[in-house]
């Protein structure tokens, strides 16, 4: 009996964001706008006309907007995770958490409920968007469509859990804007989604250190292989373990005797 | 750090088991040697020593030989394929850089780029039994597979000359555009085809008329016009598509052979430069010159499935089944 209230507790907040998502056509469609206006506009801009040269898991010559494929899935799945991280500020705001919060049920469980949720939602935009890739000429092989699901599923709870620990310290709706200047832009920027690390090399030591450390570049080449029917096992624990370590901060910051809650004044 | 999964493992072996064990030689012009490349595996099993600036490459009809032009040493080499020991040298002339087998095997055409003629060799006397005098700079050159026509293409001339394999002798000249490269005939002899590295077209000639029937002109997006210089050219068996290496534009046109439309632009390694099919031909070997690589191309699927590291210069390619 108790694991049927844990499974129509966490049906229930899946169905809540799918449902949101879905009826919200324009969340929907400005989720899938953002990358394929980098992947046809900017990268088309700097296509590399003439290729890229070979790094794992590619075997061959690469033009830019294959390589940037797997950067711009990355970037749907933090700008969703950023997403969620926002939607629970608002449910804050709303009172709506409060009915959540009251469940009982750990709130451990309902914290990973919203994040599987979330990555839920992520998923299905990453695979529209390869979709049009597809159309695009930007083909994998086809069992890297099938790889690519636990690699999504992993990035997307760590980028979640990172938004969730994010929106722990999060007051106001308005605060989100900072999260978008000090957050999502440094991370997407400084990563190997557009760039490879070798590139990033040649320019600056400190930036190539900074991209590497970078979970979000781990996440992104977990994604890479992944699509290429290949696992990073180094990307793979790092991903991981960022996930376990965010996870375990925001669990906590939203525990209301511990964490950041109670400095403002509860949900 | 990264491991391929275990149903790529699985994959591998599953392609291995299937694919044609087959044995790919490229001539690598700076490093004098030739590379051994298993294109199933995706690995290059050897490089051997060779000769002086090796360039052209032929196997014989029945795969025992390879004819390996060294030019800088004037001669042409003649390698067991088995052993890849020299078993003999043919009289090429002066710095022979690209030859022709007949389909039988028994004579070779080569082009004496400084003399501007061509050496007719007999190979099983190992003797030059004569000498064309073409147009300046003779490049490109083959035989067609009714034997009946050598077709030899002068870069400075601007010319194809038809050869007649009986008498050896110029029966007609064809212009083209500037620098003709290389040239192939289709399967079934009625058609030449012929690209120009300085106009980047492609020509197509009619083997009874001798004349132009159709001219396609390369354009790659992004790729600025004066990179495009088409080399290295192969058709089908049955004519159902031709495909051109596009030199500094690191690609290989994929063109309709019925319609002459280019149907696709191929990335592949940089400056590539000659082509050679699989036995099947389901695969295309490209040698990339710039990039130091080779490139496999999957015929079915239309994509380019790897490059392989080779050695410095790669130029020439020939397959053994």
């Amino acid at each position: 009996m108790k694991l049927l209230h844990y499974w129509r507790a966490m049906w229930g907040i899946i169905w809540r964001e799918l449902w949101r998502f879905v009826t919200q056509r324009e969340r929907f469609i400005s989720a899938l706008v953002r990358p394929l206006v980098w992947l046809f506009v900017f990268a088309a801009g700097f296509r590399a006309a003439l290729g890229l040269a070979i790094t794992p898991p590619y075997e061959t010559y690469i033009l830019y907007e294959v390589y940037i494929t797997p950067g711009l899935i990355g970037m749907i799945q933090l700008f969703n995770g950023m997403q969620s991280s926002l939607s629970m500020v608002y449910d804050r705001e709303m009172g709506s958490m409060r009915i959540l919060m009251v469940c009982p049920l750990p709130r451990w469980f309902l914290l990973l409920s919203k994040l599987l949720a979330g990555t839920g939602v992520s998923v299905l935009q990453v695979y529209v968007f390869l979709a049009i890739a597809w159309f695009y000429d930007i083909q994998a092989p086809w069992q890297g469509y099938l790889w690519i699901l636990p690699a999504l599923l992993l990035s997307g709870l760590m980028l979640g859990a990172l938004g969730l620990l994010l929106s722990s310290f999060i007051k106001q709706l308005e605060n989100f804007a900072g999260v978008m200047n000090f957050v999502i832009f440094p991370m997407f920027f400084m990563s190997t989604a557009l760039y490879p690390l070798w590139k990033i090399k040649e320019s600056s030591a400190l930036l190539h250190n900074l991209a590497q450390y970078n979970p979000f570049s781990q996440a992104v080449e977990l994604i890479r292989f992944a699509l290429y029917g290949q696992f990073n096992s180094h990307a793979f624990i790092y991903t991981l373990v960022a996930f376990i370590v965010f996870m375990a901060a925001a669990i906590v910051g939203y525990n209301p005797s511990k964490g950041m809650m109670t400095r403002k004044g509860g949900a | 750090m990264m491991k391929k999964n275990v149903l790529g493992l699985f994959l591998t072996v599953a392609l291995t088991g299937t694919a044609q064990a087959e044995t790919v030689f490229v001539t690598l012009e700076k490093d004098n040697a030739l590379a051994v490349v298993d294109p199933v595996a995706g690995k290059l099993v050897k490089t051997v020593e060779i000769g002086q600036r090796p360039r052209g490459i032929a196997i014989s009809p029945d795969n025992k030989f390879l004819y390996v032009a060294t030019s800088d040493d004037n001669t042409i080499k003649i390698i067991d394929t088995e052993t890849l020991k020299e078993t003999g040298k043919l009289p090429s002339g002066e710095d022979p850089e690209t030859f022709a087998l007949n389909p039988a095997g028994d004579r070779l055409y080569v082009s004496n780029e400084d003399d501007s003629q061509v050496t007719v060799i007999d190979i099983k006397h190992k003797k030059a039994v004569k000498q064309i005098k073409v147009g300046v700079e003779p490049e490109g050159i083959t035989v067609s597979p009714d034997n009946l026509w050598v077709a030899s293409a002068s870069e400075t001339t601007n010319m194809v000359h038809w050869i007649d394999t009986k008498t050896n002798a110029i029966v007609e000249n064809t212009l083209v555009d500037p620098r003709p490269r290389a040239l192939s005939f289709t399967a079934d002899s009625q058609q030449l085809w012929v690209t120009s590295e300085m106009a980047g077209t492609l020509m197509i000639l009619d083997v009874k008329t001798k004349q132009i029937v159709k001219s396609i002109k390369f354009d790659v997006q992004g790729v600025t016009p004066d990179k495009i210089q088409p080399v290295g050219v192969v058709i089908d068996k049955d004519r159902k598509r031709g495909y051109v290496a596009l030199g500094p534009a690191n690609r290989v046109a994929v063109i309709n052979a019925q319609t002459f439309e280019v149907e696709k632009y191929l990335l592949v390694g940089q400056r590539v430069w000659n082509l050679a099919f699989s036995p099947d031909q389901k695969r295309l070997y490209t040698t990339n010159g710039a990039s130091n690589d080779i490139s496999l191309i999957d015929l079915e699927a239309q994509t380019v499935t790897k490059s392989i590291g080779v050695g410095t210069y790669p130029w020439g390619v020939a397959v053994k089944p």
